[in-house]
Parts: structure tokens; sequence; C-alpha cells
């Protein structure tokens, strides 16, 4: 029922302690949407299916709508937020989905480039088929993935220090 | 020292105009996370809302009691019908000239309904007190086969219309009828039947799906009782519209009514109607003067806004034994729901299904679609597609296949012997329509010599000689859909929206230092607007691509539009916009003349300047123009460069294209494997390369999606089934085939830069692609139609009745 009593939790979200009195039955995503406005990670669905709400959680891809903001004290959270440098530049795999077209109406994209990064992290160089595997939690309704597994592909070839190569056309 | 002199590739290549794949624009806040979509909006003292919904299809409301939820700290109201009854918002309009309930008055119709709305001071709590309103049902009936609506002992659904002789489309022929739309010529096309050596017919049912874009509906409303003044922000494909109905039912006037349309993430048609959360909280926020926000779930989202299709189509062919298509009839059942909220244009209660002719010359035809009610969600919006079309798409390109088999002749040869031929266009339909050009047999033979055709059929005879002879469990199939698309809509002598017509508009403001704002009518959702709208204008003006903001959305900036839906954004806003160009254009050539003090007559553009004819290098670049407009212009002239441009367009475009699916299905478990689809598209004359391959794989896969798995079903008892993405299918990257594009160019007549508009194409094209090809793996067994989708358990069923099964 509302009103339950309020814990602090603290996470270190994007390099930074932050801190927030919550409900215990407050979740991950909403803490950080509400109580941190960090809006770059979505809801798009409530079944744990759709994949807009990843985040990075200790080094692994978790869909922060699934768990309680209490569940994270004391972790490290990454989001699309702090995906880029400090000095501002882009992730290569932020630059890689914008020359490759990975994106059209951008409501999947924080998530499934928060999923992309652990999964090279993981798999630095992945097949096609590592990739659309690797993906299969993140739903885009735009794309058809086509473009988002080229994306990957190539950022993948960049953070390895391979040649860029240029998109067709 | 001075830069080298740009080359004429150069100057091009930093323009980045038509025909250019040039990079979004809008990617770089979107690959950060710094995308504003509606529940991204904070405003201060937000309140949230949340709806009380019904857990039956159709039930009688005994009681609702609110007290235990009003009594739930943090809870600031809960509105039921009787709250809105004073103000005269329990009902609303619908587009379709019907009425809906925005809060259940007296009886629910239709599962999920909304019955009540609380207003909390968070999402938590809201949804804690949606649990504590005590409602009293007693059961009804439910009517939930379209084919049992009309039964002389069906329940009666709307008993607010039940003596209405008329509906909004003309005579209902009981209390269940919405309406009976027919068109064509009924006697020639029956003379055509009664006459033809071959006939076919096949009851071609598209089931009831759902766009489901990735963000749910959301609004957010914000009274400012002082100034009298309300600002909803909210996920509308049609910003203005949502104003003026705002406008209309509310009483405020429209110029105190702001409506903005932030980031959308994603509409497929989702979001072009008026739902009740939108109203319930801009009465909400009216009625306390503080914001109130109201964000869907997911369930909520594909049980109660906005199903497409649920149309059951029996159609029928005539033909010559040789296969010349002499005829077609084709009557349609369409399951609207509990109201009739479809989403087309006030006067096409049936969109443009007229368009079932299809590709093909087809001398004689004739359409009768009959509306229902039932216990089901309201909607019928176009899904990708325009108004009806991919139905009809779905219609003819499933009967021409089953006239072929009955012929014993290749589906590709027949669409080729019927197509209608480039000399025939304009090409008036025996429906209606002018088709505006067309090149139908080059693009179907260079699909078929691309995929290698007479092969793949050639191997498929010899895998159902081996399948015959036990050495494989597999069975092929060659899937071709042919289809013309009708979009664009539309000319305002026979589209509008409640008596708007459906123009559309630009307005270009070009700056001194060279720079320019462009702003339209329309609304992307996803489709790179901001992008390629200034790619028109670069073309056209000589402004870079990179140098031009594209605004849209927000009804106190931007020019009125009808927004975006049925791939209307390129083929109407896309011609205001070259239009508005053209206009900057002139007066910039005409301020060029006087600055080099030549007739313009002597004047002519190249790419980014004007120069005088023979003498290049005497010239003035658009930016030196640009300048001048604001300190030099010539006597008489107005200072400053814009242009407006509401444009009405003559004619609808007519997209056209040829798919081709192979599948290899198992007969053990029914799974069906996407070997390969080549999709060739011809939207006229193509603005973006890379943003038309975007559109064409993003709507190939939510046609695979379709045809292969979605389906919003009810069970007997008005239950709606599997309205979670647990149950919904929408493919991920592992089932998602790949995609093969190609494209012919036959740009459209009417257009001003001959753009036809390709978003829905490829949703129209493949489901039956898909479909065709499935049904042809099993058409050797006497098969000639299978009902979508194409699950595996459904092929998997067909596979056993015809004994293929171990």
């Amino acid at each position: 029922m509302s009103n339950p009593a309020k814990t602090r939790v603290t996470i270190n979200v994007n390099g930074k302690d932050m801190s927030a009195e919550v409900e215990p039955r407050t979740l991950l995503i909403h803490f950080l949407r509400e109580n941190l406005n960090l809006t770059g990670p979505h809801i798009g669905c409530e079944t744990t299916h759709c994949g807009a709400c990843t985040v990075d959680l200790d080094g692994r891809s978790v869909k922060s709508c699934t768990l309680f903001a209490v569940q994270a004290e004391g972790s490290k959270v990454v989001t699309i937020e702090g995906m880029a440098a400090a000095d501002g530049s882009l992730h290569p795999l932020q630059a890689a989905f914008a020359e490759h077209h990975g994106l059209q109406c951008g409501f999947c994209t924080p998530g499934m480039i928060t999923r992309a990064y652990r999964l090279l992290q993981e798999n630095p160089t992945p097949t096609d088929e590592e990739i659309r595997f690797g993906i299969a939690g993140n739903i885009c309704r735009c794309t058809g993935y086509q473009n988002i597994v080229k994306a990957i592909r190539s950022a993948a070839q960049v953070m390895a220090g391979q040649p860029r190569k240029e998109a067709a056309e | 020292m001075n830069a080298p002199t740009p080359t004429r590739a150069e100057r091009e290549a930093a323009l980045k105009g038509m025909g250019f794949s040039r990079r979004r624009t809008e990617d770089a806040r979107f690959i950060q996370g710094k995308g504003n979509y509606v529940d991204d909006i904070k405003l201060p003292g937000m309140l949230f809302g949340d709806f009380v919904r019904s857990p039956y299809g159709h039930a009688r409301i005994k009681k609702i009691d609110v007290s235990k939820a009003t009594a739930l700290p943090g809870v600031v109201a809960v509105l039921t019908a009787e709250e809105l009854k004073p103000v005269k918002l329990h009902w609303m309009p619908t587009l379709a000239g019907d009425v809906q309930m925005v809060l259940a008055d007296g009886k629910v119709l239709f599962a999920n309904q909304e019955v009540a709305f609380v207003v909390a001071q968070d999402r938590y709590i809201a949804a804690d007190a949606v649990e504590l309103v005590e409602v009293e049902y007693e059961l009804l009936p439910p009517l939930v086969d379209p084919f049992k609506s009309m039964a002389p002992d069906a329940p009666v659904l709307r008993e607010d219309i039940k003596d209405k002789k008329d509906g909004a489309h003309g005579p209902r022929k009981h209390p269940n009828h919405i309406f009976e739309w027919t068109i064509g010529d009924k006697a020639a096309a029956d003379k055509a039947f009664a006459e033809a050596p071959v006939t076919v017919k096949e009851l071609i049912s598209y089931q009831r799906v759902h766009p489901m874009p990735l963000e749910t509906c959301a609004s957010l409303a914000s009274m400012d009782k002082i100034k009298g003044e309300l600002t909803v922000w909210g996920t509308f494909q049609a910003p203005h519209v949502v104003r003026t109905v705002a406008a209309i039912l509310s009483g405020i006037p429209e110029h105190k009514i702001r409506v903005i349309s932030p980031d959308i993430g994603g509409g497929f048609g989702n979001k072009v109607g008026v739902y009740p959360g939108y109203v319930c909280s801009i009465v909400a926020s009216i009625v306390l003067g503080v914001p109130v926000k109201w964000v869907e779930d997911r369930l909520e989202n594909l049980s109660a806004t906005a199903f497409a299709r649920d149309y059951h189509m029996t159609t029928e062919l005539a033909a010559t034994k040789d296969g010349k298509i002499l005829g077609l009839r084709c009557h349609v059942l369409a399951d609207h729901g509990a109201f009739d909220a479809c989403a087309d244009p006030t006067k096409w209660p049936a969109g443009f299904f007229n368009i079932v002719t299809g590709s093909y010359d087809i001398p004689a035809a004739h359409v009768a679609v009959d509306g229902v009610y039932t216990n089901k969600a309201p909607g019928g919006v176009a899904y990708r597609c325009s108004f009806r079309v991919t139905e009809a798409a779905y219609a003819i390109e499933r009967i021409v296949d089953v006239l072929a088999q009955k012929l014993n002749m290749d589906p590709a040869e027949l669409r080729l012997k019927n197509f209608i031929q480039p000399q025939q266009f304009p090409y008036k339909s025996a429906l209606g329509w002018e088709y505006d050009s067309g090149e139908y047999p080059t693009a179907m033979k260079k699909a078929m010599e691309t995929v290698g055709y007479q092969a793949l059929r050639a191997e498929q005879a010899q895998k159902r000689e081996a399948f015959k002879r036990g050495e494989t469990r597999e069975l092929m199939g060659i899937g071709v859909a042919f289809f013309t698309e009708i979009v664009g809509a539309g000319p305002s002598r026979n589209c509008d929206i409640l008596g708007i017509a459906m123009f559309d508009s630009a307005e270009i403001r070009v700056h001194p230092t060279g720079a320019a704002i462009a702003r339209f009518g329309t609304k992307s959702q996803g489709q790179a607007h901001e992008t390629t709208y200034a790619q028109i204008i670069a073309t056209e003006t000589g402004i870079p691509a990179d140098l031009i903001a594209v605004e849209e959305g927000d009804t106190s900036t931007a020019p009125y539009g009808l927004g975006t839906y049925g791939s209307r954004s390129t083929p109407v806003a896309g011609a205001a916009c070259a239009r508005a160009a053209r206009k900057i254009h002139a007066k910039a050539k005409k301020i060029a003349a006087h600055l080099l003090e030549v007739s313009e007559n002597d004047l002519e553009f190249d790419v980014d300047r004007f120069q005088v004819k023979g003498l290049p290098e005497k010239m003035k670049t658009m930016k030196e123009v640009c300048w001048a407009a604001y300190n030099n212009v010539p006597a008489g002239m107005e200072p400053g460069l814009e242009a407006v441009d509401y444009y009405d367009p003559p004619n609808m475009t007519y997209p056209f294209g040829a798919y081709i699916c192979v599948v290899d299905i198992d007969v053990d478990t029914g799974s069906a494997k996407v070997r390969r689809f080549y999709a060739l598209d011809d939207c006229g004359t193509r603005i973006n390369p890379m943003v038309i391959e975007g559109q064409v794989h993003g709507g190939l896969t939510e046609a695979f999606a379709i045809a292969m798995g979605q389906e919003i079903s009810y069970d007997a008892t008005g239950n709606v089934q599997g309205v979670t993405l647990m149950d919904y299918f929408v493919p991920t990257a592992v089932e998602t085939p790949v995609w093969e594009t190609d494209h012919t160019v036959t740009p459209s007549p009417h257009h001003p830069i001959g753009a036809k508009g390709v978003g829905e194409s490829p949703n129209v094209g493949g489901v039956p692609a898909f479909s065709n090809a499935v049904i042809d793996a099993f058409k050797h067994l006497g098969v000639t139609h299978m009902q979508m989708p194409h699950d595996a358990w459904r092929v998997w069923k067909t596979a056993e009745k015809l004994g293929l099964v171990k």
C-alpha cells in the first residue's frame, strides 16, 4: 500500500555516487528517471521483454524495470548518459548507430546501445548471428535490426582498432 | 590566402540535397539519451492519472464505489462518467462520425474499457488507488463473432443509438450495423461473372492486430487557470487536429490551446486517434488546475487503444481460361469493435479499400463493406499503411494467387498478363481511382531476374519430389506480391478530417547569414523529417541542408497541417516544402539579378548560386543573396526571405513494388523459415536513399510480424487474449529475416518533385508476399488459402490435416 517507509539507497551511476530516499517498491528505472532525471532509459513494457530500460549493472546488462532500486544498493550502474567519454566524444557504438542508420524513432536506442556495449565487452568480435542473439532481449519496431547489426559490427571493428569502414552510399 | 574555389561536385556534396544519403540530424540526441518523449517531461506539481478498467467484455455497471480510493493518502480525485457529465465529456466524437464513451456510462462494451480515472501524486499511488475502486457489474451476453453481429437475436450493444436508422454513413440494417459502403458497377461486375469461363472465390480474413510502437500512448495536460491557457504534450501524429478537437470539446478558444508533440517513439497509426486517456488528463488538469500526466502501460496499449485490420473479405475473380481477369467482386465484413473510431478521412468509412483492384487492368468491379459492432476495443487504424490499403492489397494479391492455382498458371506470369501497362497511365480504375504513374512489368521482371525466379521454381519442383521420396521433411514456398498503394491523402475534393481538408503545409524563414528554419504541419515519429525536408529545401534553394533547422509538432509555431500517417508527409507536406522553397528561390533570383545588374532571364541557377548565363564567374551565391535580402533588395520589393505554402494535392500518389519471398517449411514443427526476401520499391523520386532503405527494412519487419504471428484475439466470453509482450508477437533480431532491397524510379507526374512516399509500402506488399509464400508451399496438395498469422501451430495444423505429419 502507499506511503510505506522510505529507504535511502546509494548507487554509483555513471561514475558518481547518487543517493535518494525511495520506497522499497521503487523500480530502478523510476529511480533513474524520476529521482535522477536520467530519462535516456525508457519504459516500453512491464514484462521484461522490450529492453528499452536496459542499463549496465556491475558489468551485466539488466532491465531496470524489473529490479527494485534497493536491489542496486552499492552497485555501479551505467546508462546511455554515461556512454560518451568525459570530453563529450561519442562511444564508437553511438557513432556507429548514427553512421549506419541504426535508429529511427530513437526510443529503443539507449537500451540497445547499452546492451550492445556489454555484448562487445563479452565478445569483442561477434559474428552477425552472435550479434542478433546478443540483442534479442531488446526490441526495435522501426529498423528491422539489419542496420543495428551493421552498426554493432562496425563499432566492434573500430574498438578493435581496425580502420573504420564507410557505410554504403 | 583565399581557399581554392570549390568544384561543382564539392559544392553539391556540401549542399547534401536530394538523392544524397545524408546522415540524420535527429540522431545526435537519441544516441546520447537526450530525446524528449512525453514521459520525459516533468512539470512542478504534476499529478498522475491511471485507469480503472473493465474486466468484462459486456456488462452493465450497477455501482461504482470510489470511497476507499479517495480516502487513500495521495489520491487527489477519482473521475467517473458522473463527474464528466456536467461538462458533457463523458462521451466524445470519433473521427469516423460515431461517439465513444470516455468513461463507461452505464455499461461496458469491451474488456479493459476505461471505467474510472484516478488522479494521484505519483504513479505508484495511482496504481494502488485503481485497486481500491469497487465496481459492481451485471454480466450481459458478449458478442465476439462479427459474423453473428447482425443475427436477429444478437445482443444490442449500443443502446445509445439502438433506434437510429441512419448512421454517419447512411442507413443501418441492424442495431449492431454501423454502415454499408458500396462502390463500383454491380451490374457490370455481375455480368462479367455470369459470362466468365473461370471464377474463383475465397474468404480472405485479415486478423485483428495492433501497431505496437515501442513507446505507448501518453499525454501531459497543463491548464493555467489565470491565463486561461491549456498546454498539452502528447503522443500525437496529428497535433493540429488534436488542438482543434480539444477546442471544440472543451470550449476553450483554439488560440488559448497549445498542443505539442515532442519526440514520438514510433506511431504506425496508433497515435492518430483521440483516446480517453488524453481527454481525462486534459479534463483533470482543467478541473484541478495542475498538470496531469497519463501514460498507458503495454497491456493497456495492446488491449484498448487502436487495433488495426479485422477485415473479413470474401473476394472473387472472374477470368478467361488463359488468365485475363474480367471482373472482381468483394464483400467485406468489417469488425469495428464497440465504437466506430476508425481513423479514416471522414467520407471514407472503409478507407481507400477500393484500391482492391490492385495493379491489374480489371474492367468491372464491385465492392461492398459492412461495418459492425462487437464487444471489442475500438480503433481500426492504418497500421503502417494508408487507410485500409494493406487489407485491399492482401485481398487482391491472395486471390490472384488462387486464380493462378485454378488456371494452373505461374502466379508471376498471371500478374504480368494482367498488369496495367505503362501507356495506360494516368489509369482510371473500375473502382474510381486515377493511378498517376507506373512501370509495373519492368519492376516485376527486374525482381524475377534478380532472384532467379525460374531457377527457384525448378528447385521447388525438385524439393517436392524429394519430399515425396521421403528424402526431406521440408517444403519450399515462393511468394510473389505486386502491390500498388494509394497514399498522400489528400485532395480536398474528397478527403477531410471532421471537415478540415487534408492539405499540408510548409513555412520557411531564411536568416541573413544564409541559414534557415523550416516548419511543417506533419510530425515525424522516426521517419527522419528533420533530415529529409532540409534536403528538399537545399536542392531547391541552394542553402546547405546542414544550415536548415526543421521543426514540427508545436501548434504555436508550426503552420496548420493534418499530420503524419498514410504515407502523406512526402506526398503532401514534401510538396508544400518544395513549393515554399521555390518561392524563396524565385525571390532570391530577383535579388541576385538586382545585385548583378542583369535581367532575371540572364541568370541560371547552379547548385548554390545564381550565375549569368555564359559567364559563370559573374555570380552571387545564395549566401550572398540571403544577406542582401535584409539590406539591398530591388526597389519596391519587401525585405526578408520567407515563404509559406499550403498544398492541396491534385491527386493521390501510387507507389508500387514487386516482392518475392522464399520460405522453407518444416512440416513436423510447422516452422516457416524465411530463406530470402527481395523487395523492389518504386516510390518515385528518392530524397534520401539511406532513409528509404531504413523505412523498407522496418516496414518489412512489421509485415513479417503480422503475417507470421501477430493477433489480438478474444475468447467466447469477450476476454481479450495475448495483450502483453509475453504473447503478442514482436520479432527480435533473431527471428527477423535479412532483407534485400532494390528500386526502380517512376516519378509522380503531379508531385512537384515527383516523390510518392515509401514508409508503408513494405507493410502493404510484405504481408501478401509472406502469406503467398507459406501457402505456395502447400499448393501442390490442393491448399488454396490458409488463415494468417502463419505461426508454427497453424502451419503444423495444415500439414497435419494433409496427412503430412508422421
